[in-house]
């Protein structure tokens, strides 16, 4: 699947590094990052709620940054990095805005929460101390409908708290 | 993990030839049997025919419960687990709680109707307790001591001065004994309760940060492909002609044409839909109304027969008490066409095994999706296994079994797994709605404010919350069905939603017209002391009393009772500039009973209130000629963080009453809530929903009374 091994790789072949790792995605340039991540590479974690970038379920960072995978295709995603959900973690140890949303329970059915943690973790790297107006504006396009997203704005603060914790400690 | 299939599923199969221990290995089970009359008093609980459970405490130190109620976002599977925890007196992390799968679950008529706690607490309560009565006795002989000396710590039996210690698993090593629940009189009073009732979190969160919990959608099978159906493109269209031979000799397509049923299976998602826009239909519609005749068309279009939906309540004399009454009002209130939206669509797998077929569905309704595809199949219900993985949520919406049943027609032609799932647009289009209400309602009080006449009539939403909360001596409420032109079915909260509106609203004029404080005028008419706690701490929290009065700011308050619970919802709203509302501040008091899972309790609460607040301000389903025109999430708007208000929860805990349902009642004081704070705010009394057809408040010269 990779294209190693003496497989032939499809001259249209696009090569990505998802998660750290490098990928060849064969047979779909023209499709979108979303169905890639999910139909080939088995990344369940990004999940499909509009397919027009207006929910915020397929939230991945490229190069660091959120964007709707539903919203790129294939063939714009050649040579960059792709975090999804599944990457945030190193090992067992959840990164801030993880740990901040299992801790406080910020989530009901929990099909929005890996789009959300995504958007948080790219928030609290531009943002690393957001007030509640500028959580309010990064995750405008997020939509949760079951919890009342008054939860996830607590936990973006605790992630905030802890990622500065994390911080200090290793100062 | 799933377990192995039984030769038949376990509800279908009488109880001692269940073979309960070839599936779950050695150890005992504690069954409580729906419907069974051996139990005694333990059948009279809840209401038949849901509500069976067992419990299997494994020599290899597991402990199973099963329930027939699935998980969709509601937060009942840690709740389910806490009071079997409870009563097993093992940590919550302990229970593996099997849900809604079909072959191993008892019966259970589906997940709505805020009936997961009413239903699945009281037998799993009495599961569990029946097997650690079955424990206690076995330990008693293991430890020489009588059983109820006999302590149970951490899943550890102990001797009364702690002693001697066995493990549960140790104590049912080489046992397959399989035990009736016999009584509710051991099952912990919630007053006792340690486990249950305290703060936990989900044991499974780590699972929801990772992206690891398989929802539906994310079922995978080896060799798995992807079916679409061809589906009309309006209500009110029949298949006339399909050509399907573009798609003859196509490789890696699967075509399945049987009547009206056109559906392709491929390798990948878009390699279907490719190969389903060759096929050519043609369709055969009938004219649609479009939403300026929608209220006409549903008035004249009495749906006949018998239907549960429905409510007819008569007392006294109302037209002459209307007639005689002090103050009286009489308006036409409506509310619109809305849809579910939970984030994820439909989605099904299907899977054969010989004869037999397995679908992972998300769904409110296993039992009835088994019987839904058994039916289309025409096999028996035995030879379907429907699961119900994790759901991205239903809220009335997932009653149906349509893709079930595609998929597993698909995959029996494709020779494989098959999954069939909506986009986006298929499920606003394909999906069923909340019905449109339009409620007739006149109703006359005292000059001292108290209410002594009421007819309410609902037109197509629906009967719940036609029963009113308020003591009233002369009273017609009923309503009737219509043959609605979109397909609508079950919401959250139902009708209630709209006949709560209705009535509050009513309720809030007719205060002011006899010039009484809307908290005081509805303390001195409801009939129901826990309702008036719920409002009366309402009114605390929410300051009421102290409110200054402010142009262009409003407060406005609202109760509503249904599905056993109670609640008072509070708003408070500011008119920007332009007259645009913004909700300030949404209070919500709610009480249901003791309170099993309080952090999820106030997630249900929270969430209820905002999903409301969509259905008041501005969702409403468009349409034109059969086609849903607002088909996308960037056409039809849901409450997104700029429309968050500040929102209180508060949760009265009654912990002398069983743990009731949440999941609707908390909506339903919402809208009227807000609508007096807008009319405070503006002189405006709006009467349809959605509050904000387009985002103002007009002035208020043209707001009389109707």
């Amino acid at each position: 699947m990779d294209g190693a091994g003496g497989v032939t790789v499809a001259s249209d072949a696009v090569r990505v590094v998802v998660n750290g790792r490098p990928r060849t995605l064969e047979r779909m340039p023209e499709r979108s990052l979303l169905q890639a991540l999910r139909t080939e590479l088995d990344l369940m974690g990004t999940k499909y709620g509009c397919g027009e970038g207006q929910c915020g379920a397929c939230t991945v960072l490229m190069d660091g940054k959120a964007v709707h995978a539903c919203q790129v295709s294939v063939k714009e995603v050649g040579g960059h990095d792709i975090v999804t959900v599944e990457g945030l973690a190193r090992g067992d140890e959840l990164n801030p805005a993880q740990q901040a949303f299992a801790e406080l329970g910020a989530f009901q059915c929990g099909f929005c929460t890996p789009g959300m943690v995504v958007g948080t973790t790219a928030l609290l790297q531009r943002t690393p101390s957001p007030s509640e107006a500028e959580v309010r504006e990064a995750l405008e396009g997020h939509l949760c409908r079951c919890c009342g997203y008054t939860k996830v704005l607590r936990a973006v603060q605790r992630a905030s708290e802890i990622s500065r914790e994390k911080a200090r400690r290793s100062a | 993990m799933t377990l192995e299939r039984p030769p038949r599923p376990w509800d279908r199969t009488p109880p001692t030839e269940r073979g309960y221990f070839e599936v779950l290995g050695d150890g005992i089970l504690c069954h409580v049997l729906p419907r069974d009359r051996t139990t005694g008093g333990v059948g009279g609980g809840w209401s038949p025919p849901s509500g069976g459970a067992w419990v299997h405490v494994g020599a290899d130190g597991r402990i199973r419960a099963f329930t027939g109620k699935a998980e969709v976002g509601q937060g009942t599977r840690t709740a389910l687990s806490l009071v079997v925890a409870e009563e097993l007196r093992v940590p919550v992390t302990r229970v593996e709680l099997t849900m809604a799968d079909t072959d191993l679950s008892p019966w259970d008529m589906g997940t709505f109707g805020s009936r997961s706690m009413p239903d699945a607490v009281p037998p799993l309560q009495a599961a569990a307790a029946g097997a650690r009565e079955e424990l206690a006795s076995l330990a008693a002989t293991r430890l020489s001591v009588s059983a109820g000396q006999v302590r149970f710590e951490d899943g550890v039996a102990l001797s009364p001065e702690g002693g001697h210690r066995v493990t549960y698993g140790e104590l049912v090593r080489g046992l397959r004994k399989t035990v009736v629940a016999s009584t509710y009189g051991r099952t912990t009073p919630a007053t006792d309760w340690k486990t249950a009732g305290h703060p936990a979190v989900d044991p499974a969160a780590v699972d929801v940060v990772t992206g690891r919990r398989v929802y539906a959608s994310d079922v995978r099978r080896p060799g798995m492909w992807y079916g679409v159906m061809l589906l009309p493109p309006n209500h009110g269209a029949e298949l006339a002609s399909v050509d399907t031979s573009a798609l003859e000799g196509e490789e890696g397509v699967r075509l399945l044409h049987d009547g009206p049923f056109v559906a392709v299976a491929a390798p990948t998602p878009w390699d279907a839909r490719g190969a389903l826009r060759k096929v050519r239909a043609t369709w055969r519609s009938t004219p649609q109304p479009g939403e300026p005749e929608i209220e006409a068309y549903l008035r004249a279009h009495p749906s006949h027969g018998d239907h549960w939906d429905m409510e007819k309540l008569t007392e006294g004399d109302p037209a002459r008490a209307l007639a005689e009454a002090a103050v009286s009002v009489k308006a036409t209130y409506r509310t619109a066409y809305i849809a579910h939206t939970p984030l994820e669509p439909r989605a099904a797998v299907a899977e054969w095994e010989g004869d037999r077929v397995t679908i992972w569905l998300g769904s409110q309704t296993p039992f009835r999706g088994r019987d839904h595809v058994a039916g289309g199949l025409g096999i028996p219900a035995e030879r379907v296994r429907v699961i119900v993985p994790f759901t991205g949520a239903g809220f009335g919406g997932k009653h149906g079994g349509d893709v079930a049943l595609a998929a597993a027609r698909l995959s029996k032609a494709a020779g494989r797994p098959v999954r069939v799932a909506f986009t986006r647009e298929e499920e606003f289009q394909h999906g069923y709605l909340r019905p449109m209400s339009i409620v007739d309602v006149a109703a006359g009080a005292t000059k001292d404010g108290l209410l002594t006449a009421w007819t309410f009539h609902n037109v197509n939403g629906g009967a719940a919350g036609i029963r009113s909360p308020y003591r009233i001596p002369n009273l017609q409420a009923d309503n009737e069905l219509s043959d609605s032109p979109l397909p609508q079915g079950p919401y959250r909260a139902l009708a209630a939603n709209a006949n709560n509106f209705a009535r509050e609203s009513t309720v809030d004029e007719l205060a002011s017209l006899v010039g009484q404080d809307p908290v005081a005028f509805r303390e001195k008419n409801l009939a129901d002391e826990r309702l008036r706690t719920v409002l009366r701490t309402a009114a605390e929290r929410g300051n009421w009393t102290s409110w200054k009065p402010n142009p262009g700011r409003g407060h406005g308050i609202a109760v509503g009772f249904e599905k056993g619970g109670r609640v008072a919802t509070l708003a408070e709203v500011t008119l920007g500039p332009d007259r645009r509302p913004h909700v300030d501040r949404l209070l919500t008091v709610f009480e249901a009973g003791a309170i099993v899972h309080p952090d999820n309790l106030q997630s249900q609460v929270e969430g209820a209130t905002v999903m409301a607040l969509g259905g008041a301000l501005f969702e409403e389903i468009h349409f034109d000629g059969g086609v849903i025109t607002n088909r996308r999430l960037s056409e039809y708007r849901v409450p997104r963080f700029s429309d968050l208000p500040r929102v209180e929860v508060v949760l009265l805990d009654r912990k002398d009453l069983p743990p009731g349902g949440a999941g609707e009642t908390p909506m339903i004081a919402v809208a009227p809530a807000v609508a007096s704070a807008i009319h405070e705010a503006s002189g405006v009394r709006f009467r349809s929903l959605p509050l904000l057809r387009d985002g103002k408040v007009p002035v208020a010269a043209r707001t009389a009374a109707t």
